[in-house]
């Protein structure tokens, strides 16, 4: 029994060590991957950019993300220019990789939410603006902003939780995140279910915190607009 | 001759150092992994919804975190806790029967039970949204017109629900497609396993990725054209009523 109770704590200890792994690529992610989904929508409004975001969304939208994974780790690894260029000990690191194709496979789902959000402002209230006199910029800044946040925040957060699960792909190229060093232990422990439920535990922890944050934040917004 | 000195044509191709034959079956056992893990989810799917709207309350609780848990941790780790673990509970269950230890089970049948766990968690909270769409009078008027039960579902309840619940399901369809690459990792020949493994014995990662990524681009724009054909289908089927 007392060998049982160290065993689980020197696990968990050694699981949530790898959390911070875990947390900074959830957030250099979803940072990425939502600067670029807005680039997105906003490509979408133009000529050039449309069939572009467009094929980008179909391609990363259309395929799993552990073989997006691959093809930037190993694939690019193959590619002249990227193995001999400058950007060569970035595409070395597997965290730099997990980073990259999680921003690339996310920005795609987050601009189909944002895309929902943005025509599901009613067009009389653009007309309206532009009536008013309103530069394209104020417009977006005061009037169609504010409303995509609210419109989109509960489809963004669910991503986002979808983006918290999908950081474990990462321990598949070898990022020692709470997946890779669950996935190690139980190499050394043979010890399949105390060490898995550890870790689920930490990843419920971390969506649920996610989801009850975002909860707040949404009653929030709802609060200034008196319904 | 090196297989790095082929064209990408003959690598992709059926010739004897051809991928291609190879590639396309792994791309059906893709397609046979979501379909079943599809099923798997379907079926405990409505049970767990039947569950969730339960009017015992413990069913319900139970129901309710069962989808938590699952929709709450990566699949990858459930994949890997069936795959490590099946083994072990399958040995421990055959010697409570007193039967030898019947060795790990195929990685099929896991992978799809992981796949298909998930998805039936998702495809509860679909199912259940289709069935609270279902105004509660039309049941009682159904009851006031001296429907069966069976009747019920198949005259009120299905075609209402199954108009609802068709596009959502579109969507956890494409999900498990996408999820059934995980099973790679389990070592069954599916499409990422063998690209994975045409990458390493050729040496042409970037070439086999690359065509393992049109495949999938296939698997999944095809289907949800399948999707949407039935959708329209159904809805003209719905309005010519």
């Amino acid at each position: 029994m007392n060998e049982e109770i160290a065993f689980l704590t020197v696990t968990a200890l050694a699981i949530v060590r790898a959390l911070p792994v875990t947390v900074v690529l959830a957030l250099t992610s979803a940072l990425g991957a939502s600067a670029v989904a807005v680039a997105l929508v906003a490509a979408q409004a133009t000529r050039v950019g449309r069939p572009l975001a467009q094929v980008w969304i179909f391609v990363f939208r259309g395929t799993p993300l552990l073989l997006q994974l691959f093809m930037v780790y190993y694939g690019l690894a193959a590619v002249g220019p990227i193995r001999h260029g400058l950007l060569w000990p970035l595409f070395r690191d597997p965290l730099f990789c997990a980073f990259a194709a999680m921003t690339c496979c996310c920005s795609a789902y987050i601009a189909e939410v944002l895309r929902a959000a943005w025509q599901a402002i009613p067009p009389g209230q653009v007309e309206a603006a532009q009536a008013c006199g309103m530069s394209r910029w104020t417009r977006v800044r005061r009037v169609i902003a504010p409303q995509m946040l609210r419109l989109a925040l509960p489809a963004y957060g669910n991503e986002l939780v979808m983006l918290i699960k999908s950081t474990s792909l990462a321990s598949t190229i070898t990022v020692l995140d709470v997946t890779g060093v669950a996935q190690t232990l139980i190499a050394h422990s043979y010890r399949t279910l105390e060490v898995f439920c550890l870790a689920a535990a930490v990843y419920l922890g971390l969506t649920a915190g996610l989801t009850a944050l975002l909860r707040r934040i949404e009653r929030n917004l709802e609060r200034g607009t008196g319904r | 001759m090196m297989a790095a000195d082929l064209s990408p044509l003959v690598l992709l191709g059926g010739g004897p150092d051809g991928w291609g034959p190879a590639l396309l079956a792994a791309a059906m056992l893709t397609l046979a992994v979501a379909a079943a893990a599809m099923a798997i989810g379907t079926v405990l799917g409505a049970a767990l919804t039947a569950a969730l709207m339960s009017r015992r309350r413990w069913l319900a609780r139970a129901a309710a975190t069962y989808g938590l848990i699952l929709r709450g941790v990566p699949e990858l780790l459930v994949v890997l806790l069936l795959y490590f673990g099946a083994p072990g509970l399958l040995a421990s269950l055959a010697a409570l029967m007193g039967s030898p230890a019947p060795g790990s089970p195929p990685a099929f049948l896991t992978g799809c039970l992981a796949i298909g766990l998930v998805s039936a968690a998702y495809q509860a909270e679909v199912f259940r949204g289709g069935l609270l769409a279902v105004p509660p009078g039309q049941i009682e008027a159904a009851i006031a017109a001296g429907m069966g039960p069976f009747t019920r579902l198949r005259r009120i309840i299905a075609p209402q629900v199954l108009h609802r619940v068709l596009p959502p399901l579109g969507n956890i369809w494409q999900f498990n497609l996408k999820d059934s690459a995980l099973v790679s990792i389990t070592g069954l020949a599916e499409l990422m396993r063998v690209s994975l493994v045409a990458a390493g014995s050729t040496r042409r990662p970037f070439l086999f990725f690359a065509a393992a990524m049109v495949l999938y681009l296939v698997l999944t724009s095809a289907s949800s054209a399948l999707f949407r054909l039935v959708e329209t289908r159904g809805q003209r089927w719905a309005g010519g009523r």
